[in-house]
This record gives C-alpha cells, sequence and structure tokens, in this order.
C-alpha cells in the first residue's frame, strides 16, 4: 500500500467515533435504499401483472383507431380463428378472443347501460382474474348458451342474482336492433368498481349470434409468461399480423397504471432524494471538521513540497475509503434484508385481508438484484463524493505559512 | 556558487491597527555549501526571511532567488515543486505526521516525489540509521521523545539530499545534549554532503556550529560575521 493511501486510511480512524458514526448513516440509508428500491420494484410488478391480469392482459390485438374510439364496427374478423393461429405460432394457452358490445341490462325492475363482453370461457381463465372471482355461482361453461356473468355491484344494482334472467337490448354489427334473454349464471367480485359496475361476460359465440358479429370480435388478449417476456412476444404478434390489425401492449391499454407507478416513484424518489442530500450532508461536516482541525498538518505538508491540489486528493481519498465502507456495507446488509424478505415474505396487519379481496397475494416478496442493490448506495456514494468537494477546494485557498500558524 | 539571495526584499505586517514590518529593505546572499546562522531576538525577522527563502511567504517587495531560480513570482504549486526538490525543513515543533511512523513520515517526501517503493524504503532506513533511529522506525510520533522526533523530522528534512535545508528554532524544544548532537548531526550532513544550512534561532549554543552569523534586529540585518565553526 502505498503511503498516501495508508496515511489516507489512518487518517480515518484518528476521530474513529465520528468516522463510524458517518459511515452508519451511509450503511443505514444504503440498507434503506435497497430494501425500499426492491420492495417498490416488487410491489409495482405485483401491481402491474395483477392490474393485467384482471383483465387487460399484457397486450391486445385490435383493428387500428378501436382502443381511443371503442366504435363496434372496428372489428377484428374471424377472431376466433386468429386467436386459434397465435395459440398455436406462440404454443400458448394465456391467449383469448373476445368481442365487445354497449347495451342496456335490464332486469324486472331496473336498467343500467354497461360493457358486455363476448368471452371464449375455456381460455379466459388463462387471461383473466375473473373467472376466478367469481364469489356467486358458476363461470361460464363451455357451450355457447345464451349465459351470463356480471359484475357484484351490478347485480346489487339490478337487484338481480344468479338464475334470475336479463334482457340485452343493443346494436348489432350491421346496425341493426339486437335483444337477447340471457340467464346470470355467476356473480364476480374484482375489486375494482369499475368491473364490477359496468362489465358482464357471455360466452363469444353467444355473444356474435345476438351481435350479428358474423365470427368478428374486437380483440385478442394475450398474456405473457412475465411482465418482462411481453416485448418479445409483442414484437412476435406484431409479426405475423396482416395490416389491417395492431397489437397495443399494456402500457397503451392502462396509460393509467404507468401514469400512477410513475407518480408514485416520483414521490418515493423524492424521500429517497431527501434521504441522500442529508446523508451528503453528514458527510460534508464531517470532511470540513477533518480539514479544518488539520490545518497545521496541511500547512506542514504544503511546507514540505505537496501541491494543494494534491492534498484535496489526500482528502477525496479519504472520503472515497470511507464512501467504499459505506457502499459495501450498506449494499451487503441491504441486499441480505431484502433476500431474506424475499424468501418469507413482507406483510403487515391487515394486507392479507386486504389482498385477498382483490384476488391478489397476502405477501410481497421483495426481488434482489444486482441493479436494485447497487444503485441506491452507487448514488450516496457518489453524493458522498461530491460533499467531499468543498473540503477539497477549501484547501487550494490554504497559504503554508497560516496554515502552520494554526493550532 | 549562490545558494540563496535575498534583493532589496520588504515584508508588512498588519497586527490589529498596526502595520509590523518584519523585513525592511533586507539584500543577503548565502553561498552554497554555507552554514548561517540567523539570530535575533523574537519578531526580529528571522522566520519571516527564513518563510521567504523557502517559499513559504511571499516578501512585499524585493526579489528571492533560490537555486538559481526567482521565487517571488512562482505560484503556489510551482513553489511547491520547488520545496520539494531542493529545499528540505525542520520546525521548531517537529511537525511530524502522526498517524505515519518513523520511517513513513521519511518516506513521505519521497513518495510525493514519485521515488519507486524499493529505493523509498532503502533511502528511508539508511537516512535513519545515520541519524541514529534505525531502532525505531516502526514507531509513531507520539511514542518518541522530542529529540528522537525532531531526528526524524532532520532525516525527513535531508532524505532526499535537497541543496538547502532551513530550520527555525531547530533546538528550541530539546535539552542541551540532544541539541548539541543535532548540531553535529547538521555539522557532518554540511560538511559530508555541501548541504548548505540556514538555521534561524536564539540559541546561543548552535551559534558555535555556525560557519556564518547574521544578526538580525527590526527586519534588518545588523551583523553579518564570518566564524570558525566548532
Amino acid at each position: 500500500m502505498n503511503i498516501v493511501l495508508r496515511l489516507a486510511w489512518r487518517n480515518l480512524w484518528r476521530h474513529a467515533r465520528r468516522t463510524w458514526l458517518t459511515i452508519g448513516a451511509m450503511v443505514f440509508s444504503n440498507t434503506l435504499l435497497v430494501f425500499m428500491i426492491s420492495f417498490q420494484f416488487s410491489m409495482y410488478g405485483l401491481m402491474i401483472d395483477n392490474t393485467l391480469q384482471v383483465f387487460s392482459g399484457h397486450m391486445q390485438v385490435q383493428a387500428p383507431g378501436y382502443k381511443d374510439d371503442q366504435k363496434m364496427r372496428q372489428v377484428v374478423l374471424d377472431v376466433q380463428p386468429l386467436a386459434e393461429r397465435l395459440r398455436g405460432e406462440l404454443d400458448s394457452e394465456t391467449i383469448a378472443a373476445r368481442g365487445w358490445a354497449f347495451g342496456l341490462a335490464s332486469s324486472e325492475e331496473r336498467s343500467y347501460g354497461i360493457g358486455i363482453y363476448g368471452v371464449e370461457p375455456e381460455f379466459e381463465g388463462n387471461v383473466s382474474n375473473i373467472p376466478g372471482l367469481i364469489k356467486d355461482g358458476q363461470y361460464l361453461g363451455k357451450s355457447d348458451a345464451m349465459d351470463i356473468v356480471i359484475g357484484g355491484m351490478l347485480a346489487r344494482n339490478l337487484r338481480v342474482g344468479v338464475g334470475d334472467e336479463l334482457t340485452l337490448l343493443g346494436s348489432g354489427l350491421d346496425g341493426s336492433f339486437a335483444a337477447a334473454v340471457v340467464t346470470i349464471v355467476g356473480v364476480f367480485e374484482s375489486g375494482v368498481k369499475e368491473i364490477d359496475r359496468n362489465i358482464a361476460e357471455m360466452p363469444l359465440g353467444a355473444f356474435q349470434e345476438v351481435f350479428y358479429m358474423e365470427g368478428a370480435g374486437h380483440q385478442v388478449v394475450v398474456l405473457a409468461p412475465t411482465l418482462n417476456d411481453a416485448p418479445l412476444v409483442e414484437r412476435r404478434i406484431a409479426a405475423t399480423l396482416p395490416d389491417n390489425l395492431v397489437v397495443h401492449d399494456w402500457v397503451a391499454l392502462q396509460p393509467g397504471l404507468k401514469q400512477a407507478i410513475q407518480a408514485d416513484m416520483s414521490s418515493a424518489f423524492f424521500m429517497y432524494g431527501i434521504l441522500v442530500i442529508l446523508v451528503a450532508f453528514s458527510v460534508l461536516n464531517t470532511q470540513l471538521m477533518s480539514v479544518l482541525e488539520r490545518t497545521h498538518e496541511f500547512g506542514v505538508v504544503m511546507a514540505l513540497g505537496m501541491r494543494p491540489g494534491r492534498l484535496g486528493r489526500l482528502v477525496m481519498l479519504e472520503t472515497t475509503l470511507m464512501g467504499l465502507i459505506g457502499f459495501l456495507l450498506g449494499a451487503a446488509v441491504g441486499a441480505l434484508l431484502t433476500y431474506w424478505f424475499s424468501v418469507n415474505g413482507l406483510s403487515y396487519p391487515g394486507m392479507e385481508e386486504m389482498a385477498a379481496n382483490f384476488n391478489l397475494p397476502g405477501r410481497v416478496y421483495p426481488q434482489v438484484s444486482l441493479l436494485k442493490t447497487l444503485f441506491g448506495p452507487a448514488v450516496v456514494f457518489l453524493f458522498t463524493l461530491l460533499a467531499a468537494v468543498y473540503p477539497a477546494l477549501r484547501l487550494r485557498r490554504l497559504h503554508p505559512v497560516e496554515a502552520m500558524r494554526t493550532i | 556558487m549562490t545558494a540563496v539571495r535575498c534583493v532589496d526584499i520588504c515584508k508588512t505586517y498588519r497586527q490589529g491597527d498596526q502595520d509590523i514590518k518584519a523585513l525592511d529593505h533586507l539584500s543577503i546572499d548565502i553561498e552554497k555549501g554555507d552554514f548561517v546562522c540567523l539570530m535575533s531576538p523574537s519578531g526580529g525577522g528571522k522566520t519571516t526571511l527564513l518563510n521567504a527563502i523557502g517559499g513559504l511567504d511571499i516578501p512585499d517587495s524585493g526579489e528571492v532567488w533560490v537555486a538559481e531560480q526567482r521565487i517571488d513570482q512562482m505560484s503556489k504549486g510551482q513553489l511547491a515543486d520547488l520545496r520539494l526538490a531542493n529545499v528540505g525543513f525542520v520546525f521548531q515543533a517537529y511537525n511530524l505526521i502522526p498517524v505515519l511512523t518513523a520511517q513513513e513520515n521519511v518516506e513521505f517526501v519521497m513518495q510525493v516525489q514519485g521515488v519507486p517503493a524499493k529505493e523509498r524504503r532503502s533511502k528511508s532506513l539508511a537516512i535513519l540509521e545515520e541519524v541514529g533511529l534505525r531502532d525505531l522506525e516502526d514507531r509513531r510520533p507520539a511514542e518518541m521523545s522530542g529529540g528522537q522526533q525532531q531526528r526524524v523530522a532532520v532525516a525527513r528534512a535531508i532524505v532526499s539530499r535537497p541543496e538547502l535545508v532551513l530550520a527555525d528554532e531547530p533546538t528550541a524544544n530539546l535539552d542541551s545534549r540532544t541539541s548539541d548532537e543535532l548540531m553535529e548531526l547538521f555539522t557532518e550532513l554540511n560538511k559530508n554532503h555541501s548541504t548548505t544550512f540556514v538555521i534561524a534561532t536564539h540559541d546561543q549554543r548552535v551559534q558555535r556550529y555556525a560557519k556564518r552569523l547574521v544578526r538580525m534586529r527590526d527586519g534588518r540585518i545588523v551583523d553579518d560575521i564570518e566564524q570558525d565553526a566548532a
């Protein structure tokens, strides 16, 4: 070890307690950052997966323009054969065709305007949680019977239950009047108000018959194995589609979700920023003190022939060593803590009950990754170095004689 | 050959409302290999002159030449380089770096000079041997006596064989026996290596070792005599 490095290292431990306190602040903030960032991103993953799994899927094949203007005539022709072809090409069962129509649902007492989805019952459960969220009755069978499942809030509004009949009125694809009487076979509770109040599902065959769809539908919903796989799957699907169809990813389908995550991320990172700045001030305080109390000594080494810039580098080296200890310890403790929770899960009182209502897992398992482990500590390390720039620069103004007069 | 040349230098300090002339139109030439003792009562200007010669302080006017270079117009960095290459300092309070051992303190200047590690080690051990501290190489300053620390400081000052050694009250904190030993060491280095010594002191015992005695008062040279050293 060269002498300047040795000097820097030993200087750190002249006031061991003060150094450890500063390192402690770094370790604490780094641990917190590693854990919180891992937890936060795991929550986002969970949020995205669960939101997309409720209904919209990771991506949808639609007619161009349908996403922004849901008109009945903007159809995907031969929607079931297309879904079947994609299932074969991608070797995946998590692909399902749907049709959609706006209609009036009437019970004996009340009427409400709702969105009626025609679904493939045998595949819908692979792309949506709704089949698993039936609280009363059962989900649609495989037949094309005139059955329907509706949201719990809609059932309460219409004052109907399983076994009751609903009259559906709407417009067919050709603009003609569409009407049908359907039997409620199940009531679901997704926990999402908009879905529970406004949505009903019926078999796609029956839907196409009622709304004169002639084999057409409005979307093919695709759920990729994981969110990370979605872009690749999207590219593969896009490559096979004819010009009159497009594939939209989840960001396009659920812009609100992305915005909510970005808003949450902004506020979280603002808090992390404050934490990092507090640590930086702690380092600034330590290094400024350290420089001030060694003014005499700095005067001596300048007299011996050390340039002021080199003295500044010595202070930066001391800070680098201190920052590295904080970085390594903080990242290690943070990663261990996150790893423990990735195995055992994290839950807080009431979380499991609340999550169960939304068909979400009751425990969160934050995942350790190299990026999430290093990002926070690296930012703290960077700010630590920045905090030492001012004390280091002060040395440039030092005058050897005046410095040596300092006690 | 002239090692140091000061031409009509002035330096004034402000102390409260008063201007104090530390150097008042002072001129002096010091030849290479000389052994000069600057004597004055406190506040006579000897430390200011020493600082001006070492480039630690810049005079308000006049010229200072060291190793054939005019230094009073140099930048801080250039002055640091000049001191590193040409000047060794010995201070009254030793001023060793407390976290480094005796050997590391001696090596420090060479490290700054960029001397390779192996050479640094051998030179530092040799110089510690020369000043009689070979067995104390691993001790830190706090573990050594004042005399031992001053020897380390001397070793640090001369390890790079500078042409000029400036010593400010080097014996002030030493007992008479250690003072004599230190001065004998200086004399030996002066004789063997032709190192120029300029020592600021008001210790009468130090005078005996000087080849040249320069007495100062109020920032001026009042007496400059050559003598036979002890």
